[in-house]
């Protein structure tokens, strides 16, 4: 399988000296358990010092084991923290981003070649993935500091002034990327035209300085019905052009990119041989791969190659009702009940008014998704990595029971349930990652239906919409509905459909109190109802 | 049974533990092409083709592909047109592949023409879903014919756009590469049995000049319709040029992972676990007293091994934590590198699992790489959740991983190039490290046995596997325990 994501259950945030109020950042989450605090103030003592983690002598007789304690809400190995109190740095969690330094990505390109768009995508990917990821796009910078757009004269070269500016905006955006970098971001995507070498060799430079990778990503292309096509979806839109018609608006941005022709520099295989980077070449058809330092770079480069622009839509849904569903159990691998059954005719009728040529479909390796697609009666594909969470000892148990047998548990999820592992199961956190190829194959397909489950539905959903860690365990994925996604400019469109087949509601909602102390019936307050 | 009732009706396949449509009387329909455990990517085969002058890498590129492709599951086989030649030709000199050797080119175009018919074979009756062409494939015109062939075949690949074959061309110009390929590779082959390593280093070498003379390399232009990938001086730098699907993505991404600079794979186990001592499989016991010995020679050794940049990897299970922590290393936790899931049986001794489970017990010795505990995984599933260990461990240089045996019968399948059938029956005692290090086309592998006591859990497969089997004929061969 298409796998590359490695162990999910990091600690990687640790990064940064993390105060739970932050929530700009990515996948950010505060955390009680005392335990995950002193681990990440360790790891992150670890990761700050690149020596740290790498090889510390060490005498001997210091490699006496230390005794193990099992993380309460992650359920990971730990050792026990020295008594005198210094940070462990010998342990540390899988992370995706092996480097001790952070990575500046650098977009290359005329405008309209699609930086934008690669950026954001790139950055929606990695912070999915677990990678905290920010993109910085120039443009704004200078929209910020201009306030007004007048017109291409602004991108003239030999507009002192203008140039004057579009340095000093640069120069601020590199600034908060350092910011960024040194605040525990990880990966920052610097997303400007950067057409020249000499630009090119000013940001090189305040890599070195601050200890940075950088890896550059050039778009090229010169289809003029792809540029056409560019423009027309997402810069006539740009705030640069509200006031213009469209043929201004057309006529101006082609200006535009005629002034920056002249003095581009494309990478260059010999002048540039030291350089790290991906040469994009027509959307795709052909990619020049020069320099990969890393683990981060090469997944970059693997995702880069996966993605394709061609119009299609992604259909989500979760299996029929099942039995258990309608008992409110969660987990086992029941079968649809009567209800559930219904909806899969619907959903056949549906996907056949949809007049999709070539739709896969995919479904898990559970019995409820499969007999979904049964009856939609197309060929489909069986991942088990489609598989619904493990919920480890909590199968097939009701909300209730678990609050009865495993009331600790029931309030360590409910104060973390994007991290929370199951005993003996996984975590959300393990979903993503084991949903990675999954999403891997999404991007090179073209129309595919997906039929799975509650957890999982709300992983992919994350991904295409860009939710958080925080959000992505309480997105409202209803059984008999099916969503439409359908990429659109920098995003993805969302149509709801509800196939009016009544179903139970499964959906439980993060209660008031999620302290380990809280009352049973504090606990099951937002239990949907089940027979 | 309306058919829509009837559509509804699955049933669950017992040995892969995978739902199927049952198709009323008579019995399920095992397996309708969809029932397989991992998704099917390729409905149709391809051909990749190498290109490159002599010594640039190519059956190293080969055959390490090929070993990943059978071991994700993908039947892989390489055709080498040098084996093809020997068999037809016994060699003398490189005057052979003078260019204007008429007779010898002869030859070589019916050796080509004969290991392709072979590939016809191998996927049409063999089950092959990819064929390595091993070859120089240096000119334009040979590269045409195999193009023009595989269509002839039919061997289409993604939505038609482009041709069905990919290319994988390796380009050279650094001596010191060249002439340490040589070394390795070449000074030894069968075509120098004869000569000492002078001999054959000049020979060598005029050899490659005459292939120079007609060497004319993918081209931008001219060939930007082909799919392929350019592997410039060993990985630092790639052009790929129209991928067309799924596999071939793979494929890209792993010919842009791996390396050549020298290095060594550690494997081992955890040491002795109390389960282990009571014969009791899975779980997440700690270290017995004797594991704890165990870890303490592991660090030892390994500090006499006086590694550069070691790393080292264990599972999320305490007893491979408890054991790098004896290492005095940063170590870093792995969920994928977590023993296989045995389900419902998690921590029984096999006794029990042959009281509880006879059926799944039988089944399991029948099929041991495709079968799959009930809520738990199969080494098939194992081996799918490792890929990305794979892909690290080929990016990494020295590494010592510390896993369980399933994980550790995957790996070193993996590195040693070891079948479906063969894995599952690798043996991979406790306290036994294991030392990898890439030589040539594979492995040389030492054992490394810290001279530590500890229980067998190697149970071979037994005599008899028939659900019908006695009791005592499913336990015969159990290893001791407590």
């Amino acid at each position: 399988m298409v796998g590359t994501y490695h162990n999910g259950s990091s600690v990687h945030y640790a990064n940064h000296q993390q105060t739970s109020s932050n929530s700009t950042d990515a996948r950010q989450i505060s955390c009680n358990a005392p335990i995950e605090e002193r681990l990440r103030a360790t790891v992150a003592e670890a990761t700050m010092s690149s020596v740290a983690v790498g090889m510390e002598a060490r005498p001997s007789n210091a490699a006496t084991p230390r005794e193990l304690t099992q993380n309460p809400l992650k359920k990971i190995w730990m050792p026990l923290p020295c008594k005198n109190g210094l940070p462990d740095k010998r342990i540390c969690q899988r992370m995706v981003c092996m480097t001790n330094c952070p990575t500046l990505i650098v977009t290359v390109g005329l405008p309209a070649r699609g930086k934008t768009y690669i950026s954001k995508k790139l950055t929606r990917y990695l912070n999915w993935i677990g990678v905290p990821t920010k993109e910085f796009n120039v443009g704004q910078y200078r929209r910020e500091c201009l306030k007004i757009y007048k017109s291409f004269e602004f991108f003239r070269p030999d507009n002192e002034e203008g140039l004057k500016i579009r340095q000093q905006c640069a120069s601020a955006a590199l600034n908060d990327v350092r910011q960024y970098l040194a605040d525990g971001g990880q990966v920052a995507v610097f997303d400007a035209t950067n057409t020249t070498r000499e630009r090119r060799e000013t940001i090189t430079a305040f890599a070195e300085q601050n200890g940075f990778k950088v890896f550059f990503v050039e778009s090229v292309c010169e289809d003029p019905e792809v540029i056409a096509e560019n423009i027309v979806q997402v810069k006539l839109g740009s705030p640069d052009y509200t006031n213009c018609n469209t043929e201004e608006a057309m006529e101006d941005f082609k200006k535009r990119i005629k002034c920056y022709e002249n003095s581009y520099e494309t990478l260059d295989e010999v002048l540039d041989r030291h350089l790290s980077y991906i040469k994009i070449m027509d959307v795709g058809r052909r990619y020049l791969v020069n320099q990969v330092q890393d683990h981060i770079q090469s997944r970059i480069v693997y995702y880069l190659m996966n993605i394709h622009i061609t119009p299609r839509s992604i259909y989500l849904c979760r299996h029929g009702e099942s039995d258990l569903n309608v008992k409110g159990c969660i987990g086992g691998d029941s079968g649809l009940s009567p209800r559930g059954k219904e909806f899969a005719k619907y959903l056949h009728q549906f996907i056949q008014s949809q007049e999709i040529s070539d739709l896969k479909v995919w479904t898990s390796q559970m019995k409820r998704t499969i007999q979904t697609a049964e009856a939609v009666s197309v060929p489909y594909e069986q991942w088990k990595a489609l598989n619904e969470i493990d919920a480890g000892v909590c199968e097939e148990m009701m909300y209730e029971e678990i609050q009865q047998h495993y009331p600790l548990e029931f309030a360590m999820r409910d104060q973390d349930k994007y991290r929370y592992r199951y005993p003996k199961g996984e975590s959300y956190e393990d979903l993503v990652q084991r949903l990675e190829p999954v999403i891997m194959e999404l991007e090179r397909q073209e129309h595919v239906l997906v039929i799975c489950h509650q957890a999982v539905m709300r992983c992919l959903l994350a991904y295409f919409l860009d939710k958080t860690a925080e959000e992505l365990p309480y997105l409202k994925c209803p059984l008999h509905t099916v969503l439409k996604l359908t990429p659109v400019a920098y995003g993805c469109k969302v149509e709801s459909i509800y196939l009016n087949v009544d179903a139970v509601n499964t959906h439980r909602e993060r209660p008031e109190n999620v302290e380990v102390s809280r009352m049973a019936e504090e606990a099951l307050l937002t239990v949907p109802a089940h027979q | 049974m309306t058919t829509d009732q009837e559509k509804n009706e699955l049933t669950q396949t017992p040995l892969l533990k995978i739902w199927v449509p049952w198709l009323g009387m008579g019995g399920c329909k095992l397996n309708r092409g969809r029932g397989s455990s991992v998704p099917q990517f390729t409905n149709s085969p391809t051909l990749i083709v190498m290109v490159g002058l002599p010594a640039r890498g190519k059956t190293y590129i080969s055959k390490k592909l090929t070993r990943y492709l059978n071991w994700i599951g993908v039947p892989t086989k390489v055709f080498n047109l040098g084996q093809y030649r020997r068999e037809v030709q016994s060699y003398k000199s490189f005057e052979f592949f003078r260019p204007d050797n008429e007779e010898a080119m002869q030859i070589r175009k019916a050796c080509a023409s004969n290991a392709l018919k072979d590939v016809v074979i191998y996927f049409s009756k063999e089950h092959g879903q990819v064929a390595v062409f091993d070859a120089t494939n240096t000119t334009r015109e040979r590269r045409v014919s195999i193009v023009s062939f595989a269509k002839e075949k039919g061997y289409k690949a993604g939505s038609g756009a482009g041709s069905p074959v990919f290319f994988v061309e390796s380009i050279c110009d650094d001596p010191d590469i060249i002439a340490q390929n040589i070394a390795d590779v070449k000074v030894s082959s069968p075509d120098y049995l004869n000569c000492d390593k002078e001999e054959a280093l000049a020979d060598f070498l005029k050899r490659i000049e005459c292939y120079k003379q007609t060497y004319v390399p993918l081209d931008d232009e001219k060939d930007r319709r082909l799919s392929y990938i350019k592997i410039f001086n060993v990985g630092s730098r790639y052009l790929v040029n129209c991928v067309q699907d799924h596999i071939q993505s793979r494929i890209v991404y792993y010919l842009m992972n791996i390396h050549v600079t020298p290095r060594s794979i550690y494997l081992s186990r955890h040491g002795e676990s109390n389960m282990n001592l009571l014969g009791r499989i899975g779980g997440d016991s700690g270290l017995s007293p004797r594991g704890h010995k165990y870890a303490t020679a592991l660090g030892t050794f390994i500090k006499s091994q006086h590694i550069k940049d070691l790393k080292v990897w264990t599972s999320h299970m305490k007893r491979t934590i408890q054991t790098a922590e004896h290492l005095g290393i940063p170590y870093e936790q792995w969920k994928a590198l977590n023993e296989i899931d045995a389900g419902v049986c998690e921590e029984m001794t096999y006794e029990e699992i042959q009281d509880n489970h006879p059926e799944e017990f039988a089944l399991r010795d029948q099929d041991k790489y495709r079968y799959r505990y009930p809520k738990g995984e199969s080494y098939e599933d194992l081996v799918h959740r490792l890929e990305p260990v794979i892909m690290e461990l080929e990016r990494q240089e020295n590494v010592l991983v510390v896993c369980h045996q399933a994980v550790m019968r995957c790996l070193l399948a993996y590195l040693l190039d070891k079948t479906a059938d063969e894995l599952p029956y690798l043996k991979c005692p406790l306290h036994t490290a294991l030392k990898l290090t890439p030589v040539a086309y594979g492995c040389k592998v030492e054992h490394v046995f810290l001279n530590i006591e500890a229980v067998n859990t190697h149970r071979e497969r037994p005599g008899n596997v028939d659900v019908s089997r006695d009791p005592e004929e499913a336990l015969k061969t159990i290893p001791d325990h407590f």
